[in-house]
């Protein structure tokens, strides 16, 4: 193994990455406790799972498991579908009634 | 060749996170749905893809690289999807605003 000094660097700037990357994941949190609409809570959401891919990629770096590989691809595809779930849920929930279409909401309200 | 490695792979870490803490404080800061929507699409996927491209660089073997740009290329094909979707959400909130 050759450069211990390199190897002492990149924890360094690993940890340093992790902490940044939590403290930001706390900022999110924020967001998804004040956001005034919910469609501010959704983004906030969706940062918050990308945000966890990263810390999940620290973490791999950190204990030296490629494992964690694994999860954060996991993590990613749960919050892309976590998102899709949460943007269906929110074009629905405002229609009167949820046999309608999006074309029949549409002409009502031109209507 | 392992030094130059360690180098490369802090680096995008560092840079990583920064990226990761512009999208957190745009959400955060920015007075608007759609521009925090901005935000943290574009500086968080730019933010995951450098921790995983550092994330690469550590371990320095073939099956990771390639496991790390799967996660990459992943990211990058659902990120915009899930954007349209936020975002047109959003849009019918206000326009449904406006017009009552």
């Amino acid at each position: 193994m050759s450069g211990s000094w390199s190897d002492m660097v990149l924890a360094v700037c690993v940890s340093i990455a992790a902490f940044v990357v939590a403290a930001s994941i706390v900022c999110v949190l924020l967001r998804v406790l004040i956001g005034p609409s919910r469609a501010d809570r959704v983004v906030a959401l969706d940062l918050l799972a990308i945000c966890i891919v990263g810390l999940v990629a620290c973490l791999a770096m950190i204990d030296d498991v490629p494992a964690l590989l694994d999860v954060a691809l996991a993590v990613s595809v749960l919050g892309f579908l976590a998102t899709v779930g949460f943007a269906r849920y929110l074009e629905r929930a405002d229609e009167p009634s949820a046999a309608r279409t999006l074309d029949s909401t549409a002409t009502d309200r031109e209507a | 060749m392992s030094t130059v490695f360690a180098l490369a792979a802090g680096l995008c870490a560092v840079t990583g996170s920064f990226f990761f803490a512009i999208a957190a404080l745009g959400v955060l800061r920015l007075p608007d749905t759609l521009t925090r929507m901005h935000a943290a699409t574009k500086a968080g996927t730019l933010g995951a893809g450098l921790l995983l491209a550092a994330t690469a660089f550590t371990f320095a073997s073939l099956e990771i690289t390639i496991r790390v740009m799967a996660i990459i290329g992943f990211l990058l094909l659902t990120a915009p999807i899930a954007a349209h979707l936020i975002g047109r959400v959003a849009w019918r909130l206000i326009d449904e605003k406006n017009t009552n």
